[in-house]
Order: C-alpha cells, then sequence, then structure tokens
C-alpha cells in the first residue's frame, strides 16, 4: 500500500481509553470527514466522542433518523468525497444490510464499526456476542466481498480502524470492524503514534470510475470534480451505463467485484501465532475470546502442553491459505466463539485435520479456565 | 418552452425507457428548462434518484454527477454528500411510492433538518415500475393492482406533510401545468433550505389501463379535472375537496 504519513491528530503518547472511543479516535486519525450514525448500545460511545471531537477537526456529523439513513448519507458522502463511517450493533447492522451490497456494488470506500451484543434481534444489549461473524460475510443480497477485521485490543481498535479506512480506499469496498461489547467497553491503555499513514484515493482523470481489467480496482473520483459521475447499483458498465438485460456485462462485473479482493487476499489477510512450532493442538481464535484463549494457553504451556494458538486479525477474505497449511503434527484444531460456530464451520472447509468448535452464547465472555477445561480433554 | 434541453442531456445515455404518454418525460423537459432559464451549471449539480420510473429522469439522462440509489433512500445518499460538499447542488428526483412510501421517513426528517436539498417527487399515484399496485397517494376509490375494488385508504397530501416538518418550500403542480411547473422548479432550487415540488405525472399505463383510461390522452384529462387552484379550494369543504387535486405554493414562510 501506497501510504502518506501525516500527523496524528492526539499528541503523541499514551492514554487510557475505551475501545469505542478508540474507534472514535482512530477514524479521526485517519482523516475521516463524515460520520452519520444512530443510537444503539454498544456501540453509542463512538458517535458520541466523534459527535465532540468533530467540532474540534471540522469534520460533518450527522445523527440520522434511523440506520438505514446512517449508512445511505455515508456511501454519499463518501462519493463528495470523504472518508465516512457508521458504527452500529447487531440490530442497526441488520438494517444496514441492503446498503453494505449497494456499497459492494458501486465500489464505494466505507468504514463501519459493528461492535456486537448477543442476538438474534433484540437479545441482551449491553452483553457480548460475535453473532454477526457470516452476517458481515453474507448478509446482502447477492454475490459480493467485503473485508472484516477483528480487533483484539484497544490498540487495535485504533490501529486498525485506521487501517479499515485504508484498505476501503485502497480496495474500493466496505470494510467492516468486528467489534464486540467486552472489547468496545473495555479499558485499558494504548500509544499514539507521532505519526499516522493514509492512503489517499487514486485519482485518474476520464479514466472509467467501474472498470479495471479482470481484478484490478478502479481510481476513485468524487462528485463536483468534473467527472459527471453515474452510479447506480443496477448491473453497469464501466462508465456506469445500467445494463440490465447483459449476461456478459453481469458476469464480469460481479467476478471483477470478487477477485479484486480474492485475488488479493494474501496481502490483506493478517494473523498471529503463539506457541505454534511443535504443538499437537491449535486454538484458533479473534476478537475478545483471543485473550482468554492466550491466557489458557500460556498457563498450559508452562504446564508442558503441545498447545499453540493462531488469532484472526482479519476474518473476511477468509485465512484459507493459512488454515490449508496448518502443518502437519497439528492433530486437532479448537475454536472457542461467542456464537454456534460460525468461524468453526469456515475452518472446517480448509483444515487438514479435526477441528472442535466450543460455542458459547450465554451474553458472557468465555473465561480462560473454560477453555482450560475444554483443552484438558484434548491433550 | 422552446429551450433546447440536449444540451444537458449525457451524449452516451441509451434511449429514454419512459412508456408512450408518460407524464415524466414531459418533466424530465419541464426540469431542464428551469435549469436551463436559471442558467446554473451542471457540472455543479448532482442528481440523486432511487428506484422506480422517475428515477430514470435524471440517471442516466442528466449530464452532471448522478447517483441511482436504493428504493426510499435517495434524500439520505443526498443527505450524506450535501452535508460533506455544501458546493454541490442538490437535486433529488423520485417518484411518489420512493420518497413517501418505503421513504416517507427520510422526506419529513430532511424537512424537519431544512437540509438544503430540492426535491421533485413525480407523483403518479401508483406503483409504476413493479406493475401499478396501490401507493400512499392513490386516491380513495381508483383502482389497482392491489385494490381492485377500489384503493380504501386516505392518500398523503405530501405538501401538507412537508410543511408541517418544516419545508422552506413547498408546492404542488401538474406536467399539463408547464409554465406554473417550471417557475416552481425554479423558486425551489432559488430556496435556501428544504424544498419540495410535488409534480402530478399521470402514468397512462398502470394508472389508466386499470381505471378504464384507454388513452393516455383520457389519463390526463383525468387528471386535468381534479386539478384546483389552492384559491379556489379555499371555499370549498372537506365534502367537497375529496378527490380534487390542489395546486399551488404552500410555502409555511420558514425560509
Amino acid at each position: 500500500m501506497v501510504l502518506k504519513e501525516v500527523k496524528s491528530m492526539l499528541p503523541p503518547g499514551s492514554y487510557y481509553f475505551s475501545g469505542d472511543e478508540a474507534v472514535a479516535e482512530g477514524a479521526i486519525a485517519a482523516r475521516c470527514g463524515y460520520y452519520g450514525g444512530y443510537p444503539i448500545t454498544p456501540s453509542s460511545e463512538i458517535m458520541e466522542r466523534i459527535a465532540v471531537r468533530f467540532r474540534e477537526t471540522g469534520g460533518v456529523f450527522m445523527q440520522m433518523e434511523d440506520e438505514l439513513s446512517s449508512i445511505c448519507s455515508v456511501i454519499g458522502a463518501s462519493w463528495a468525497g470523504a472518508r465516512a463511517m457508521t458504527a452500529t450493533s447487531g440490530p442497526g447492522f441488520s438494517l444496514m444490510q441492503e446498503a453494505i451490497g449497494y456499497a459492494a456494488m458501486t465500489e464505494t470506500p466505507i468504514f463501519i464499526a459493528d461492535i456486537q451484543r448477543v442476538g438474534p434481534s433484540t437479545g441482551q444489549a449491553t452483553r457480548p456476542g460475535s453473532g454477526d461473524m457470516m452476517q458481515a460475510k453474507w448478509g446482502s443480497h447477492g454475490d459480493y466481498q467485503v473485508i472484516a477485521i477483528s480487533p483484539w485490543s484497544v490498540q487495535e481498535m485504533y490501529d486498525q480502524t485506521i487501517n479499515a479506512f485504508n484498505l476501503a480506499d485502497k480496495y474500493r469496498v466496505p470494510v467492516i470492524l468486528l467489534s464486540d461489547e467486552a472489547v468496545g467497553h473495555l479499558r485499558e491503555r494504548m500509544e499514539v503514534r507521532e505519526k499516522v499513514a493514509i492512503f489517499n484515493r487514486r485519482k485518474e482523470k476520464g479514466a472509467p470510475p467501474f472498470g479495471a481489467g479482470d481484478d484490478g480496482v478502479p481510481p476513485m473520483p468524487a462528485f463536483g470534480e468534473g467527472e459527471r459521475l453515474l452510479v447506480t447499483a443496477s448491473t453497469h458498465t464501466e462508465y456506469g451505463i445500467r445494463k440490465t438485460d447483459d449476461p456478459l456485462v453481469h458476469a464480469k462485473l460481479i467476478s471483477r467485484l470478487h477477485n479484486k479482493i480474492m485475488n488479493k487476499r494474501e496481502e490483506i489477510v493478517e494473523y498471529e501465532d503463539y506457541y505454534i512450532e511443535g504443538a499437537d493442538v491449535v486454538v484458533i481464535a479473534y476478537g475478545f475470546t483471543a485473550r482468554s484463549s492466550l491466557f489458557a494457553v500460556e498457563r498450559l504451556r508452562q504446564e508442558g502442553k503441545k498447545i499453540g494458538m493462531i488469532r484472526l486479525k482479519t476474518i473476511w477474505p477468509f485465512a484459507d491459505t493459512l488454515i490449508r497449511n496448518l502443518g502437519a503434527g497439528i492433530k486437532k484444531v479448537f475454536v472457542p466463539e461467542m456464537n454456534m460456530g460460525q468461524i468453526a464451520g469456515e475452518i472446517m472447509k480448509y483444515a487438514p485435520c479435526d477441528v472442535i468448535s466450543f460455542t458459547q452464547t450465554n451474553g458472557e465472555v468465555i473465561h480462560p479456565y473454560g477453555i482450560m477445561e475444554q483443552l484438558g480433554r484434548l491433550l | 418552452m422552446a429551450t433546447d434541453v440536449k444540451q444537458y442531456l449525457r451524449p452516451d445515455a441509451p434511449p429514454m425507457p419512459f412508456c408512450p404518454g408518460c407524464g415524466d418525460r414531459i418533466l424530465l423537459r419541464l426540469i431542464l428548462t428551469a435549469i436551463d432559464e436559471l442558467k446554473m451549471n451542471m457540472g455543479e449539480m448532482l442528481f440523486v434518484s432511487g428506484i422506480g420510473c422517475a428515477a430514470w429522469i435524471p440517471s442516466p439522462n442528466f449530464n452532471a454527477d448522478t447517483l441511482h440509489t436504493l428504493h426510499g433512500r435517495a434524500i439520505a445518499f443526498a443527505t450524506g454528500a450535501k452535508m460533506f460538499n455544501p458546493k454541490l447542488k442538490v437535486m433529488v428526483i423520485s417518484g411518489d411510492g420512493d420518497l413517501s412510501d418505503i421513504g416517507g421517513n427520510h422526506l419529513i426528517h430532511a424537512a424537519r433538518r431544512n437540509i438544503d436539498l430540492t426535491v421533485i417527487c413525480a407523483n403518479n399515484m401508483v406503483y409504476g415500475q413493479t406493475g401499478g399496485q396501490v401507493a400512499s397517494t392513490t386516491a380513495e376509490g381508483v383502482l389497482t393492482a392491489t385494490t381492485t375494488a377500489g384503493s380504501y385508504y386516505r392518500p398523503f397530501d405530501l405538501c401538507r406533510l412537508v410543511n408541517a416538518a418544516g419545508a422552506a418550500y413547498a408546492a404542488r403542480y401538474s406536467v399539463t401545468q408547464p409554465t406554473l411547473l417550471v417557475s416552481s422548479i425554479k423558486k425551489a432550487l432559488q430556496t435556501e433550505g428544504f424544498s419540495f415540488v410535488e409534480v402530478i405525472s399521470p402514468c397512462p399505463i398502470q394508472f389508466g389501463r386499470r381505471n378504464r383510461l384507454d388513452t393516455p390522452k383520457d389519463t390526463f384529462k383525468f387528471f386535468e379535472d381534479r386539478l384546483t387552484t389552492k384559491e379556489d379550494a379555499e371555499g370549498l369543504s372537506p365534502q367537497e375537496l375529496k378527490g380534487r387535486i390542489v395546486t399551488g405554493e404552500f410555502s409555511n414562510g420558514r425560509c
């Protein structure tokens, strides 16, 4: 990624933030210029902080009448040239799905922070869950790709928000921060560095705004730049002319929207591994659950157990190559999640070994001792 | 009315999709006439539309930035674009079903916030593109695909609705009143704040056909016969006003 270094918006140093506040500060550091949102627990602290801080930084904040208008206004602002975002939780995320498909189809860079709570439906508004993992990928109709990231710390809420804006602009795609209430409301120390790296939208006068070979990303013009843009989520040519009965135009467009992400997934996907050398059993976790998992894995390692861990930082596109290439020595993969096994199912598609799904959907975080107890049976 | 509107049309746009006798094609011309008379620069304009026949008036025909959006959400998209870049002159053009049924919430909230948008609502009193189903604007007794015994609910009075919500300018005219309509669209474009023009735009195919109005001429006459000026309406009882389409300006003087 070609990045430009700009000054952080906060003075460098240590800060004691909640995860939600760190998302707001990350967005401000990433030069987010527009926020459109609607209050919902447990994400509201993001918009409250943005509302205050945009008065200092000059961003445009709109509290809209619902989540439908929130995300649509974000897409409108993005085409007007803004780095634009919204934040929400399960019920609001559900309402936004149609527009996420619109953003994917029109290749609009947008950022959505989904601070997950336990569902389905209203569920327990103040309790964590990871029930939106599949919705983030498949929530809108039709075939499309998004990028989704799952942070596990307040520091990552900040850093990954900045990264998310860069990915959105680089790939012209919706990027979703799949966090959860536990990380959103967690308070811990984080560091703000002197500089922030920003990806500037590529501009190319007169170039087709919706065409770039088989897997390319077109430049991203804006309204008011004299390009006389035609933006539509109907099937369209590379200049945006609607073609709603031409099979070739549709197939070409959908395949490029798919390929521009999937052919670059080795660049996009990030993960970390811990104690993976010589491990018989590997825990694969993400988000808050990865914190509990690491505690459990370190304890068991101290006891001499051959156990390691992989933390998925990127959820979508999925780390399929990583899972396919798990070493021959690994006998079992253990996947703890605050849902009924959404990512375990994805891992099962690719894993060359047994996959054990450990699920908990009671609105509580998965306790390290719970993971240790389960792992004790496997080792 | 001899304005050459071709200069405002996108040269590479495909043939227009409107049915024979569609009011939207007349409206397309009248909007561009208003823009021409105001000598507005299409390069600084953004046209936002939702889903439906009227949404195809600007997209892809107008040679300007156009944003063809989701069903009902045009005003929300327009709000984000206008708020981030206030230099854009933003016009929303969509149908009655799009703006007042599925999108009604955004309509009243944009009026309440007095966002500087001009909204042109092409009202054919029916869902045209999906085959002629009842809309929130369909008059009582009208036959549609989903009210085969006649519509039984009261229609929205969209001008009163946006006025009550705080619109800076609201007016209603028919495409059969071109001079008045062009002048009203010009006023709307010059209004600072939320302006709304409801345009009676007959649909001979989906509305006329089901109501035994056999030709476009009959459909146009059906609407023309019901037009009543605001001034004439003042002397009429609610009973006498039933089924009438009151035309005129309904601004509440907030601008």
